[in-house]
């Protein structure tokens, strides 16, 4: 069951993993739009400690002006559902 | 066996693994070389180009390609991609372009073979950053008004570029209009 929907606005964990990863530096803590579900597919980070750890991935929109404070394109990632958590829930002054 | 950039040190690296792989056991030179030879015996933009031709000539093939671009791409007789390929459209608003900022993947069976300024740290890092800057630089100017889309190829995910047919070709067949399609127009860094 995957845990967002199309529309929904999810950020970016900031975090940086002790590890392989498939989570680009430049999204971490970034906030963006899941535009679809794409799959559910293996986690790598986990797939590289001899782990299956299969869940949802999706296709998240990211506007250049969220991700380097300037230019109106858009990027598009596809992030695991461990890369991603609800816009609100990493505000800082909440 | 990868041999034929000895020149290069990434390939003195991967050869360097073959034959770590070969001493364990794992695998042989002769199963290696079936391999890659396997891939690049039909790898080639001209398989992805075909499938512009057809999604030009055929709108109901252009719908099927953006809804389901594996079923789409078998139906041309590309089948068993090892990658979920999803196809984005360019329009008179918006212009898609592709890239892989974590290491270099590519539709290649698709597309053939990444170019090697595809892999360089220059076009990653700098395609997600300033899409207008890097595509002018391959002569693709843009108006401003136009939609970037620069999508990252970071999971199992790869994309291929839909370009708008050209206004010119109303009378050209579908292999004519597949002459008209370019590798770099199937990436994003050219118009078509």
């Amino acid at each position: 069951m995957a845990r967002f929907s199309p529309g929904d606005r999810v950020r970016a964990l900031a975090t940086d993993p002790d590890g392989h990863t498939r989570l680009p530096r430049y999204a971490r803590g970034h906030v963006g739009e899941v535009l679809e579900v794409r799959a559910t597919w293996a986690l790598p980070d986990e797939t590289v400690r001899g782990n299956n750890r299969r869940e949802p991935v999706y296709a998240v929109r990211f506007g250049a002006r969220e991700l380097w404070g300037e230019g109106s394109h858009a990027v598009i990632l596809d992030l695991w559902e461990s890369y991603l958590e609800d816009e609100r829930a990493g505000r800082k002054d909440e | 066996m990868s041999g034929s950039h000895a020149d290069v040190p990434v390939a003195a690296r991967v050869r360097a693994f073959e034959e770590r792989l070969i001493a364990a056991g794992l695998v042989t030179d002769d199963e290696l070389e079936e391999v890659l030879a396997g891939v690049y015996a039909t790898a080639s933009p001209v398989n992805g180009a075909r499938m512009v031709a057809r999604a030009w000539t055929d709108p109901a093939y252009a719908g099927r390609l953006l809804a389901d671009g594996n079923a789409a791409a078998a139906e041309l007789g590309f089948t068993g991609l090892n990658y979920l390929l999803k196809v984005v459209q360019n329009t008179a608003e918006v212009h898609n372009v592709i890239v892989c900022t974590l290491c270099s993947c590519y539709p290649t069976s698709l597309l053939g073979p990444s170019p090697s300024w595809y892999k360089s740290f220059a076009y990653r890092s700098r395609v997600v950053r300033e899409p207008r800057a890097v595509l002018a630089e391959f002569g693709l100017e843009l108006p401003e008004p136009t939609e970037i889309r620069v999508w990252d190829a970071n999971s199992e995910t790869r994309y291929l570029v839909l370009p708008t047919r050209p206004d010119s070709a109303a009378d050209l067949d579908e292999e004519a209009l597949a002459g008209t399609v370019s590798r770099n127009g199937l990436i994003g860094t050219a118009l078509r």
